[in-house]
């Protein structure tokens, strides 16, 4: 794993995946909303409303797969200390807050013409509030902190104890009563979506992972550059201050 | 076999972050067991009969949700043009509820719905609000012709206990 931990390697290596990962995002989301929004069927209850579904389902995925990458991060970061690490965490944090909003925003859309509310107090829509409010405490934490050590560890700890939310999300459809409907494309026995909808909820979805790796790529590197200015920036400082003496 | 004293940190880091993890997890599960009857969003029918007098939950004397199937036929307006009365239904058990207010799209029988209200002293459900609950189905409209019409059609019929 330390393999990776070279900031130049890390650099080339990103290189390479990002022009792969740009053009997969914006071909699969670019066919994805076609599908989404012109070939594919209206469903048999809720008509064109279905639709939102293909923005909400996978940016709720993304918003616990994005949680999921943050806490993988912040383990490596505590325990193996990592150097990667946790500015991968850092960089995915406002991602998945990003597509948390998506998805509670959407699902507000969808709620209020389907259920009748746009918000209710079950189990799956809380804890994925808590979920939208785990990540804007980590941000505020990680920000929050000056010294960068004590930044990460907190960071690091606050992001770990918060994956606990993620089974709840996940299950909370299982052991609870709730308004939200259960899973329909993991469960057991096979998707409960006719294959003409799948396509396109399937294509988001890819689309959205790739929009991922190209955000969070390119934000590790915005931040590893911005190491690299403050570095250069003390040594001059440094040099000045001997010239001078 | 003797350890580098790096990789023993990081075993023993590892360790407390393992142990600490599934205190956590324990922790956390025995809070939202304690909690279950209030993580409920709500009870089915055969449920509030089952529990009616757990003094727990106070069924007779509070507001709570009710939540199951329209049951097929039951659905009436009564005289006064605005409220409704339907019963709602998980299978073994059955409630009469009355609503006065406008219902969403997605209500019509065989649906699931949420209500929101008091019992009346009669067993009645006086509902002030109704929610539809969507199935977890999605298909096109042919294909639910389809189904209907070859007598395969399983959707709406999957009550939520």
């Amino acid at each position: 794993m330390h393999r990776f931990a070279n900031p130049a390697r890390f650099q080339r290596l990103a290189s390479i995946i990002l022009p792969w990962s740009d053009v997969l995002t914006a071909g699969l989301l670019v066919s994805g909303l076609y599908f989404a929004l012109f070939a594919s069927p209206a469903d048999y209850q809720q008509g064109e409303t279905v639709r939102i579904m293909y923005i909400h389902v996978p940016a709720a995925w993304m918003a616990m797969f994005s949680y999921s990458v943050m806490a993988a991060a912040s383990a490596a970061s505590l325990i193996w200390k990592h150097p990667l690490a946790d500015v991968a965490a850092r960089a995915a944090a406002p991602i998945g807050a990003g597509f948390t909003a998506i998805a509670l925003i959407t699902g507000m859309l969808w709620g209020e013409p389907m259920w009748g509310t746009w918000w209710v107090w079950d189990a799956r829509l809380t804890s994925v509030l808590i979920l939208f409010f785990l990540y804007l405490g980590y941000m505020a934490l990680v920000n929050a902190i000056d010294n960068p050590a004590a930044a990460v560890r907190a960071g690091a700890i606050l992001a770990l104890v918060g994956f606990v939310n993620i089974p709840i999300i996940k299950f909370s459809v299982d052991w609870w009563n709730t308004l939200h409907q259960p899973a329909s494309v993991i469960k057991m026995g096979g998707p409960s979506i006719a294959p003409s909808m799948l396509l396109p909820l399937v294509l988001m979805a890819l689309g959205f992972h790739f929009y991922f790796v190209s955000v969070l790529l390119r934000r590790m590197r915005s931040e590893l550059d911005l190491a690299r200015v403050r570095a250069l920036e003390d040594a001059i400082a440094l040099n000045s201050e001997e010239a001078a003496a | 076999m003797a350890l580098s004293p790096a990789r023993a940190r990081k075993r023993r880091r590892l360790g407390v972050v393992i142990i600490a993890a599934a205190i956590l997890g324990i922790a956390v599960a025995l809070v939202l067991f304690a909690l279950r009857d209030t993580v409920v969003f709500f009870f089915g029918p055969s449920e509030v009969i089952s529990r009616l007098d757990d003094p727990k939950l106070r069924l007779q004397e509070r507001r709570f949700r009710m939540g199951g199937l329209v049951e097929e036929g039951s659905v009436r307006r009564l005289e006064d043009g605005k409220t409704t009365e339907f019963r709602i239904t998980d299978g073994p058990g059955a409630f009469t509820v009355r609503y006065t207010g406008l219902l969403p799209d997605l209500f019509r029988e065989g649906q699931g719905v949420v209500a929101e209200g008091r019992l009346d002293d009669k067993g009645r459900f006086i509902a002030d609000e109704v929610l539809a609950k969507h199935d977890e189905n999605y298909m096109p409209k042919e294909v639910a012709d389809a189904l209907k019409k070859t007598g395969h059609w399983q959707g709406e019929s999957e009550a939520k206990p």
